[in-house]
């Protein structure tokens, strides 16, 4: 019987892993024991170890004896106490070795023992290639799956922190897609609802990707959350979310982001930016660019952001985007482009036909089959055309007291003839019969000869009540919240709640002047108004 | 129904005296609203205002109403409002009023027993 050496080890001839061999000095007492192979010392053969090459052309079992050959793996097998080698070939590749230690009689192999084992390794080659190539493609499967698994964590973080829905903005056509790439960028965006309606806007995009870019992602989005509300002002709420990030961020990412703030009723846009794309705004003349610059989140302590301010005028529209858009590259490497990004947007309507007139484009610029490199963002917000105002009614009443009350009446009648259903006609009867007495009274002083204009329009939406006064030279002063309790304690006069009744009954009030005349114009909305407002005292 | 230049009616029931506010409540109705107060004060501690006949009140009468909450305080009277509709209603709370004087639904309900 052949005295084995205690194990074998096989040599990986293909993949990254360094060839490897390794044999144990033979252990007498254990000589006959084929062992499990992890308590056996290594020995490895280097792939360009001369004795690999010796090995694959060798006609059978190998010893060690007498072999002349420069190789670091001779030596360590020596060391181990192999005496033969019996290579194990497999397609003209290398793949293990049996390595035997002294023969326990103390005599050399026989021609029989080379011819049997040269037999068994000629049946052991292709199970034991067989065996290592089920393993490989194990590892690859498990590889694999955690790389899928890490993307479907990625993207799950991802989705958790977009939002659900877009606003609902009276006047405004909200639209957004976030498309992302295979590999998960760290693209967001965002809605926030702020003080007075306002609303805060926020698109930005983290270096990277996968699960790091998805948690960075997260805590960026949670920071300007949690910091909006309390400063609103999108370049202190930059710096402040800078502050936070920087430090606490991996060394090698960073975020880009645009934080706006919107009055939606107004279309009054403040904005800051941290090295984000600009945003686009389609007017009437043209696409333009929003211009604000600023450092990219958690780069450098101390950034600061400067901001910058503009309105959106009925049928403008606003376009926030990341980079993963302009940057995509069609199969020829030529780069979709922001001017061809500028340019799509003037050409399709806000809302959600701007953005599948975008993703159209894209289509087509890319062909079929592209293979999406980084991860699409898109939200447009597009103020709905204002309907040009109708007038409704003109007439004119002396200033006498009292009148006041024709003008509510007038008015209330101007509106019902219209065949205008407005919820909260008692309200701006009150807003009219108190801006009307103002205008008599503090406008035109009781002074009968001159009138006070009184116009009403109406558009879609809303309905217009413009009075006017010769008060130009006088300035009307900001309705504030009066006190109260002053009053009551008879520390102050019990009168001053004209401007904060007005202020309190319609949606807006708009004072100007013009020459001698003053106008205020109060505005009351027909859908989406100040019903549910009430109450706030309680 | 009271208008200016007349005497408002006065009424004392139940505890309370109870006023039954003119159809407008602004500067022309300010001085019989300020005798009115007079005359229920001077008979009740509670003071109840019947708002059920008014169909106006401008911020001067606003202010008439502050004026007189600004006296019972001073004085020791506890003022009550009822018969209110949705609309002054909302005033009320908007401009607090309603903060320092409790409002009723119904004459029943301002005068039971607290």
């Amino acid at each position: 019987m052949l005295s084995f050496a205690r194990s074998l080890r096989w040599v990986r001839g293909r993949g990254s892993e360094p060839t490897a061999s390794s044999a144990r000095a033979t252990d007498r007492s254990t000589a006959r024991q084929l062992h499990r192979t992890a308590e056996t010392p290594r020995v490895d053969i280097a792939p360009n170890d001369p004795l690999v090459m010796y090995l694959m052309s060798a006609p059978g079992p190998v010893a060690l004896d007498g072999l002349q050959l420069d190789s670091p793996a001779l030596r360590d097998l020596r060391a181990a106490g192999v005496k033969l080698v019996v290579p194990l070939v497999s397609q003209g590749e290398l793949i293990g070795t049996f390595n035997l230690g002294p023969h326990l009689s103390d005599q050399e192999y026989s021609v029989d023992d080379r011819r049997l084992l040269d037999k068994l390794a000629a049946q052991a080659a292709p199970a034991l290639r067989v065996a290592q190539l089920v393993r490989e493609q194990e590892a690859e499967v498990r590889a694999r799956e955690r790389l899928e698994q890490e993307l479907r964590l990625a993207h799950l973080i991802q989705q958790q922190f977009l939002p659900r829905k877009v606003p609902d903005l009276p006047g405004w056509q909200v639209a957004a897609f976030y498309r992302p790439a295979r590999q998960v960028g760290g693209d967001f965006y965002d809605f926030i609802d702020l003080a007075d309606g306002q609303i805060g806007l926020v698109v930005g995009d983290v270096t990277g990707h996968g699960v790091p870019a998805a948690l960075v992602m997260a805590t960026t989005r949670s920071a300007i959350r949690s910091e909006a509300p309390r400063l609103v002002a999108p370049g202190a709420v930059l710096a402040r979310v800078n502050e936070l990030l920087h430090g606490d961020m991996p060394s090698n990412m960073f975020v880009t982001c645009l934080f706006a703030l919107l009055d939606p009723v107004r279309g009054r846009l403040r904005f800051a930016n941290a090295g984000h794309d600009l945003p686009y705004v389609r007017r009437a003349a043209g696409v333009v660019e929003l211009r604000a610059t600023g450092m990219p989140l958690g780069i450098m302590a101390d950034s600061r952001y400067a901001e910058a301010e503009t309105v959106l005028a009925p049928g403008e529209g606003l376009l926030l985007h990341s980079d993963g858009l302009a940057e995509a590259h069609a199969p020829d490497h030529a780069m979709f482009g922001f001017p061809r990004l500028r340019d799509e947007m003037g050409r399709h309507q806000g809302g959600q036909p701007l953005i599948d007139g975008l993703l159209e484009a894209l289509d087509r610029f890319t062909g079929p089959g592209w293979a999406q490199e980084d991860d699409i963002t898109l939200v447009t917000l597009t103020r709905s055309a204002r309907s040009e105002p109708r007038e409704i009614a003109s007439f004119a009443v002396p200033s006498r007291a009292g009148n006041e009350r024709v003008v509510m009446d007038r008015v209330a009648e101007a509106i019902a003839a219209a065949g205008i259903d407005m919820p909260g006609l008692a309200r701006i009867k009150t807003a009219v019969g108190e801006a009307a007495m103002n205008a008599i009274e503090h406008g035109n002083r009781f002074s009968e000869e001159v009138p006070v204009g009184v116009q009403v329009l109406a558009t879609d939406d809303e309905v217009l009540v413009r009075i006017t006064d010769n008060g130009g030279d006088r300035a009307m002063p900001e309705p504030s919240q009066p006190d109260l309790e002053a009053k009551l304690a008879g520390k102050e006069k019990p009168r001053g709640w004209g401007l904060f009744l007005i202020k309190n009954m319609v949606d807006d009030v708009n004072v100007r002047t013009d020459g001698p005349r003053r106008v205020i114009e109060l505005v009351a909305r027909l859908k989406g108004g100040r019903d549910g407002d009430s109450g706030r005292a309680s | 129904m009271a208008t200016a230049g007349e005497r408002l009616r006065v009424r004392s029931a139940d505890g309370a005296a109870v006023i039954d506010l003119p159809s407008e409540v602004d500067a022309a109705t300010e001085t019989v609203l300020r005798d009115a107060y007079t005359e229920a004060a001077a008979a009740k501690r509670t003071i109840a205002l019947n708002f059920a006949g008014v169909d106006y009140i401008n911020s001067t009468g606003i202010a008439i109403i502050v004026g007189m909450l600004a006296r019972a305080r001073a004085d020791g009277h506890i003022v009550r409002a009822f018969g209110l509709s949705d609309h002054y209603r909302e005033i009320f709370e908007i401009t607090r009023l309603s903060d320092f004087m409790a409002i009723y639904p119904s004459e029943s309900s301002a005068l039971g027993p607290r």
